[in-house]
């Protein structure tokens, strides 16, 4: 039985992102805030200071940073015929543990969605008709338009570096020219280029794109942001994604928000805590609170007035779940919400082998890039191509640590001398072109409740039924074919096309996008929570992080993550505290 | 702090009333954060070097099938020392001691099942244990199939060809599966020849002078304008390197 605690109006469960957006502006509002977090406080000098951070072998291989799947995992089946095995060790993609979350180790890429992304079903059915059989997408229930204030507010948070293509409807040279329209600059210039890159922009202007800086979450200058949290200038380490940033100088909960909030009075964190079960009382539609379990094994009771899902992306369905809030999807039905639609992302690269130019890789940072964005979401007529959605290309100089990266050309060993020689000869003059393309959501693509394995609670894991679809194959190999266009304009001594061939598999790193589950919209019977990300069950039990994207459009998840909590945050304070209820009458 | 729009009574008294429960005080045995940053001057979570001596996990026959296989991995040859000159049995045996070896941030629960090849790793043996089985077992398997010889004792082309068999899953051992622990061995084979010298492999950072990786340095800000240009930076381990070091 577990003993209950006092009550404060908000409990945060999970302590990344999104909890500290709302920790911040829900404090602000006056009210009292705890947050429970599985892991440990983590901070900079502490855990991956400037004398041990670049450490490849620790944070990466083992994984330091990230959750372990001893505790809790999930299953994964590519279709409903498969028996679902545990993923036992991660792979596919990093969730994190602790204070921060994903946010502690991200690349720092941080990206705006297209217009049409956000009614990704009616602008495509207009366009082209109808959609594939089987394809599950929907609106958003929210527009760009909406949503460009928290864009807007999540960035200066940040102090993302880059350039703007779109300032109020007028494009700029220099930026994306795809982008929807902001309403004034990036907080900072874009980044300082590496080699590689800038011989891509060359060789991309040369087929007719428009490249342009990739928006970073890697400082280009000192910045002090609205909270009055400053940040250090990048050096360009090249240990960026999978590791925390030693120098202050990527963007996460502890480098913008955390030095504010963790010193309020009225701001409580709880480490160490796992929450269990979200409590509730479905005829006053109200969650009533959480159950969480200490380290002792104790279990605990936090009545809240508000309850926030925060942690990651298919742990707020997963919760969901085993709380017995909502509908679970059934797809021979296709009814029921919970649990539907989850969707990935579908990456592939180019190498590009030079003899003689010297791109030296280890000068890299997370989202040091330029990109092109002619490909993306319905930026290109896709009439007879067979498929919608589209992904940017980039060439990022993200980094050189050698056991990940040693590029080495078609053909060559996996080991031997061969494979020595290869990897002596290649190491400083490799570029590599990246494609990051959009999921379209699927009938056949859900998450629900394995029947066969258990966490070390002894809850049933997360069940995960995935694989890439036609869409995804013929999209990713149109960006792979573009992609390799423009490496061959780059005049390399050789390239090497790496599509992304045959079934979705858990075991190689792709990228941590898991998107869906938990997904928002305009209707109870299609989603799980309204355009406010607020529960359709239970009014005051509100679902923040990626698990709320209907599909996965061609982009990287955190900007939208970071607009969409600060966009609910407003519309907990200037609605739901005023007249708590349903902010949208289903 | 903007003013509340509303306040904590006034919302509490929005909700079902709240039970009388004595307050046990916030968190239990949980850590709780409230006022103020955690800061503890001085604290540090740095990196565990290994400690010199002998093998803590191998055997002095697992030892002498591991330097001669890694060996064939990444050989020395004519552009420098190979993984076994860099250390990487030593890199191996402490990884295999260790948490990495237990498996201990796995999930290690049955049923178990094969499953298919895009579910990944099934097997119930923990990686120090897949160790174990599989060099038994390939020794076992050189010793029928070369009258009495073990591995380490065959030549080198015999020596890539069970390699390229384990690879290609042609060879079928007893108790392993030998894909499976090919594929664990090969990559800690890499990450032992490049990983930081700390850990026991690359030793004098020879797999960082192979390639002209810099090691453990933190600010290339002058470089990064340096386009096309060969900078010869000579290693930094986390540790430093010998050249600032006058007494080693």
């Amino acid at each position: 039985m577990a003993r209950k605690l006092p009550a404060v109006d908000v409990v945060l469960v999970g302590f990344g992102w999104t909890a500290a957006i709302l920790g911040q502006e829900l404090t602000d509002a006056g009210l009292n805030v705890v947050a429970l977090e599985r892991g440990g406080w983590r901070d900079t000098s502490t855990d991956f200071g400037v004398t041990f951070a670049q450490d490849e072998l620790r944070y990466y291989w083992r994984r330091a940073l990230f959750e372990e799947p001893a505790r809790e995992t999930l299953t994964f089946r590519n279709d409903q015929s498969q028996t679902a095995l545990p993923m036992r060790h991660l792979g596919s993609f990093l969730p994190a543990t602790g204070v921060g979350g994903a946010g502690i180790h991200w690349n720092g890429q941080n990206w705006r969605f297209l217009p049409s992304d956000f009614v990704a079903k009616s602008h495509n059915t207009q366009r082209y008709g109808s959609l594939p059989d089987g394809m599950t997408i929907q609106d958003w229930g929210v527009t760009y338009e909406e949503l460009e204030p928290y864009y807007d507010r999540f960035e200066y948070i940040c102090g993302i570096s880059g350039k703007a293509g779109n300032l109020n409807g007028k494009i700029q040279a220099g930026g994306n020219p795809f982008e929807g329209p902001r309403k004034r600059e990036y907080p900072n210039p874009p980044m300082e280029m590496a080699y590689a890159p800038t011989l891509f922009a060359q060789a991309a202007t040369e087929t007719g794109h428009v490249p342009f800086p990739c928006p970073s979450a890697n400082m280009s200058r000192a910045y002090t942001n609205p909270l009055g949290v400053t940040l250090g200038p990048c050096t360009y380490c090249g240990f960026c994604e999978k590791f925390g940033c030693g120098n202050y100088s990527k963007s996460s909960p502890q480098t913008t928000i955390l030095p504010v909030l963790m010193r309020k009075k009225n701001f409580e964190l709880r480490t160490e805590c796992e929450v269990l079960s979200v409590k509730h009382d479905m005829a006053a539609k109200r969650a009533t609170g959480v159950i969480y379990v200490d380290t002792q094994g104790e279990e605990w009771e936090q009545p809240a007035e508000i309850v926030v899902l925060c942690a990651f992306a298919q742990h707020n369905p997963w919760l969901m779940m085993l709380s017995g809030i909502g509908q679970r999807y059934n797809p021979q039905t296709g009814e029921g919400t919970l649990g539907k639609n989850y969707a990935y992302q579908i990456v592939s690269s180019v190498d590009v082998f030079f003899d003689d130019k010297i791109m030296n890789p280890f000068v890299g940072a997370g989202a040091l890039g330029i990109g092109v964005d002619e490909y993306n979401g319905d930026n290109f007529d896709h009439a007879g191509l067979g498929f919608i959605g589209g992904g940017y290309l980039a060439c990022w100089q993200t980094n050189g640590r050698p056991i990940e990266t040693h590029p080495v050309p078609k053909g060559t060993p996996k080991w031997g001398a061969k494979w020595k020689q290869a990897v002596a000869k290649n190491y400083l003059t490799t570029a590599t072109i990246a494609t990051h393309g959009a999921v379209m959501s699927h009938r056949g693509n859900y998450l629900d409740l394995d029947p066969t394995y258990h966490d070390v609670h002894g809850r049933p894991l997360l069940r995960l039924t995935f694989d890439y679809t036609d869409n995804e194959h013929k999209m990713s190999d149109y960006l792979t074919d573009r992609a390799a266009e423009i490496a061959k304009a780059m005049k390399p001594r050789e390239f090497h096309a790496k599509k992304r061939e045959g079934h979705y598999s858990i075991v190689p790193y792709q990228t941590t996008h898991n998107t869906g589950g938990a997904i928002m919209g305009t209707d109870p019977k299609s989603s799980v929570v309204n355009r406010y990300l607020q529960t359709w069950d239970l009014h005051n039990l509100f679902v923040m992080g990626s698990c709320v994207f209907p599909q996965n459009p061609g982009y990287n998840p955190t900007g939208t993550v970071g607009a969409l909590t600060y966009w609910a945050a407003d519309a907990i304070k200037n609605k739901y505290l005023k007249n708590p209820g349903a902010l949208v009458q289903a | 702090m903007s003013g509340p729009s509303v306040s904590r009574r006034d919302l509490l008294s929005v909700g079902v009333a709240i039970g009388s429960t004595a307050a046990l005080g916030s968190g239990a045995d949980a850590r709780s954060y409230a006022g103020k940053m955690p800061w503890i001057p001085g604290e540090a979570n740095a990196p565990e070097p290994i400690t010199a001596g002998p093998f803590q996990f191998l055997t002095p026959d697992e030892a002498t099938f591991l330097d001669a296989a890694v060996a064939r991995l990444i050989p020395a040859d004519d552009l420098g020392p190979g993984a076994k000159e860099a250390g990487v049995t030593t890199f191996l045996d402490r990884q295999l001691a260790g948490p990495f070896g237990k498996g201990s941030r796995w999930y290690m629960q049955g049923p178990w099942k094969k499953g298919e090849s895009t579910q990944g790793y099934q097997s119930r043996l923990s990686p120090a244990e897949l160790y174990r089985a599989a060099i038994k077992d390939i020794d076992a398997h050189c010793n029928e199939k070369f009258s009495g010889k073990k591995f380490s004792q065959l030549t080198a082309d015999q020596q890539d060809q069970i390699l390229k068999d384990l690879e290609q899953g042609h060879l079928k051992l007893k108790d392993s599966e030998g894909k499976t622990f090919f594929t664990v061995f090969l990559q800690n084979t890499i990450e032992g020849f490049f990983s930081d010298p700390i850990y026991g492999g690359n030793r004098d950072m020879v797999g960082w002078k192979l390639i002209g990786f810099p090691g453990a340095r933190y600010d290339y800000r002058p470089y990064v304008k340096q386009h096309g240009k060969k900078l010869n930076l000579p290693p930094v381990g986390l540790k430093g390197r010998p050249g600032w070091n006058p007494n080693t």
